[in-house]
């Protein structure tokens, strides 16, 4: 027998005092006392409040009162007293478990601050000095070739396009002798895994902390000493090459590493030899964050400096050969300008900057790109989203794990520590 | 014991010789030093249903993959024994183990279709494998998924990538795929296991219909399933600490309703396991 169940009419609605039973009404956003996330218009006005009055307190001992001086130890001062008054003007209002929360919410977020401002300064102060005095249809065209320091309006008359050609040509001669090797190396590491796999993975992880300018110096004293080579642009590409394989080749074993065994046990079982599976399946598969890889690696190379010292040399003009005579490069020609006492050439060497930033720039949107891209064949059609799939091994190796701003990978391709 | 000149299955693409008999004699298995099965014998005929059953964790699934040389690929395995193809050991001395995992193919537990290709080239990606050329790709497509009943929904998308499919039909997909290459053996490690009743169903009338074309063994955990798909049953057991082995092997109606040992009985029974 099924029983009627009364419920409350319009008339009767209760108030939130009345006893549960009712559902209860959501509470409004922010009325929580207790996230410190929730940061109402009150709190900010507070910080700041606070900020002032720590502000004032400091100024006025630190210089007032005191022989100190220094603007550092003022900010610093300035800091600590700001901590301490939020502190205490939080625990008045609210309570102590609160106001320690707050205060280490504000200690984390001034590093995050710190560290967005420090990259954010210094591409700002680059472009500030670089945009105004660049001239656009020069400095892609012309060399410093026949530069007259003392001519008006000097600017107008030389340009980096040497240093252009020289960065994409050293660059790309790494890369097409990089790449392959690095790639060989992680299958090498990941699914042929011989004896000796140890042992490479840890000299490739040394590798990785060889300082720069000792990779041109090597290359340096084998080749250019010896006269196998001359300064040219080839030699910087040997001592690039040299810088790009550690990242490349252990970001690409982690991209390798992530393909699922599932698939080269299926591979095996319809009769193909190992090597087939790695070329037919596993690297089809890792594509996509293979390229990322080789995308960031090179990212990293283009705008290292003291390999190219004593490699490809500099030079004041155009050479296209890569192979005889020195040739420029952009970070080298960042070096050598600003150190000249020519105001010019300093400008000159401002807009190497800026255009080596660009160049970096687009090379991390090309592998934001490249770990995006689905495999060619999809005709358009959406894959599937991975509710709707089945285990792992039906989708292709995911995008986010080889973003840039994957700890992983940004650790890898940072200063070269074993991870 | 004397060896045999190496005898590499044909280059073209004709039937390999139709469904082989499989036959396994005083089979172990080991890991890392730890016996995990105890002198298997056991006949696969052709043409035939074997069905593996027993509880979990009793080597079922090693010994499935004894059977087609994939056992030796885990570091630290170890295994004693002979597996005979129609008469041919397969771990000869002169016997290489891509050709005989082409002529005894296998499906997963997990589906795991090739995600970088698309839904044709996964079918085809043996024969490429292997090199084998095929004349008339289209057709063979079309004829192994209309085995795997897989063509009706895919026929307007073959150029859609392998991983863009639901649980049922990617392990679908890979019973057509192990199909292209015409194997003589199709082992099965508990296929359906992942998937809904309806894909369970497909794959099941996919079992009975290529079942003369090539000899399958099945992997299960679902009695019933064991009951409905296979002509022959084979009980595998592990008792505690000790390695697995076949209790009792028979034809399935007499496993089911008039099994000799008692461990049996109450196995299909569902007194356990």
């Amino acid at each position: 027998m099924t029983q009627l169940i009364e419920r409350p009419k319009a008339e009767e609605t209760v108030s939130a005092s009345e006893p549960p039973g009712i559902a209860p009404r959501l509470p409004a956003r922010g009325a929580s006392p207790l996230r410190p996330r929730n940061f109402s218009a009150g709190d900010v006005g507070l910080l700041v409040i606070t900020a002032m009055s720590s502000f004032a307190l400091v100024w006025v001992v630190f210089y007032q009162l005191t022989l100190l001086s220094g603007a550092f130890g003022f900010l610093i001062c300035w800091y600590v007293a700001f901590l301490a008054l939020y502190w205490l003007v939080v625990a008045r209002t609210t309570e102590r478990q609160m106001a320690t929360d707050r205060v280490v919410t504000v200690v984390v977020t001034t590093g995050a601050v710190i560290a967005i401002g420090a990259v954010v300064f210094i591409i700002g102060y680059v472009v500030a000095k670089a945009l105004p005095k660049m001239h656009w249809g020069v400095i892609f065209t012309k060399t410093q070739k026949g530069f007259q320091p003392a001519e008006p309006n000097a600017l107008n008359h030389v340009g980096v396009a040497h240093a252009i050609v020289g960065t994409l040509e050293e660059v790309g001669l790494a890369a097409v002798l990089g790449v392959p090797v690095a790639i060989a190396t992680a299958v090498f590491l990941n699914e042929v895994r011989g004896r000796g796999t140890r042992l490479v993975r840890t000299v490739v992880t040394a590798m990785s902390g060889l300082p720069a300018i000792v990779a041109g110096l090597f290359i340096y004293s084998m080749l250019i000493i010896e006269h196998v080579l001359p300064y040219s642009g080839f030699a910087a590409a040997l001592a690039l090459f040299v810088m790009l394989l550690p990242s490349v080749t252990r970001t690409t074993e982690e991209v390798l590493r992530v393909v699922p065994s599932g698939l080269r046990e299926a591979s095996s079982a319809l009769g193909a030899p190992e090597w087939r599976t790695v070329w037919s399946v596993v690297l089809p598969t890792a594509r996509s964050g293979v390229v990322t890889a080789v995308l960031l690696g090179t990212a990293r190379i283009v705008g290292e400096t003291a390999p190219l010292l004593f490699t490809a040399f500099g030079s004041q003009i155009m050479n296209l050969n890569a192979f005889s005579n020195p040739q420029e490069a952009l970070p080298l020609e960042v070096w050598s300008n600003v150190r000249q006492a020519n105001p010019v050439l300093i400008d000159l060497a401002y807009q190497a900057g800026f255009i080596l930033i660009i160049l970096v720039l687009i090379l991390f949107v090309a592998a934001r790109i490249a770990g995006r891209t689905r495999g060619h064949k999809s005709k358009g059609k959406r894959r599937a989203r991975p509710g709707n799939g089945s285990p792992a091994s039906g989708s292709p190796v995911q995008v986010p794990p080889f973003a840039p701003n994957d700890p992983t990978l940004v650790s890898i391709l940072g200063e070269g520590s074993p991870t | 014991m004397t060896t045999t000149a190496y005898q590499a299955p044909p280059a073209s693409y004709s039937r390999t010789g139709g469904s082989a008999e499989l036959d396994a004699k005083g089979v172990c298995a080991w890991f890392s030093g730890r016996l995990v099965l105890d002198s298997v014998d056991l006949t696969m005929r052709r043409s035939q249903v074997t069905a593996l059953i027993g509880p979990s964790g009793c080597g079922k699934s090693t010994f499935l993959r004894i059977l087609n040389r994939m056992h030796e690929v885990v570091p630290g395995a170890q295994l004693a024994g002979s597996v005979e193809l129609d008469g041919v050991n397969i771990y000869g001395l002169n016997q290489r183990a891509t050709d005989t995992r082409r002529q005894i193919g296998m499906v997963f537990q997990k589906p795991n279709p090739f995600p970088a290709m698309s839904i044709a080239d996964n079918v085809l990606s043996g024969l490429r494998f292997s090199r084998i050329p095929v004349r008339d790709k289209d057709s063979l497509v079309e004829e192994m998924l209309t085995k795997a009943s897989l063509w009706n929904e895919v026929k307007d998308r073959l150029g859609e990538l392998g991983g863009a499919l639901s649980g049922g039909q990617q392990q679908r997909l890979c019973i057509a795929r192990a199909l292209a290459v015409r194997p003589r053996v199709l082992l099965m490690d508990e296929p359906c296991s992942a998937l809904d009743p309806t894909s369970t169903r497909r794959i099941e009338e996919t079992i009975t219909e290529v079942a003369d074309e090539v000899t399958i063994v099945i992997v299960t955990h679902n009695m019933q399933q064991a009951h409905r798909v296979s002509h022959y049953c084979a009980f595998f057991l592990a008792e505690e600490n000790q390695p697995g082995q076949i209790v009792e092997h028979g034809p399935t109606e007499t496993m089911f309703d008039n099994p000799t040992d008692k461990r049996t009985d109450d196995y299909v029974n569902g007194r356990f396991g």
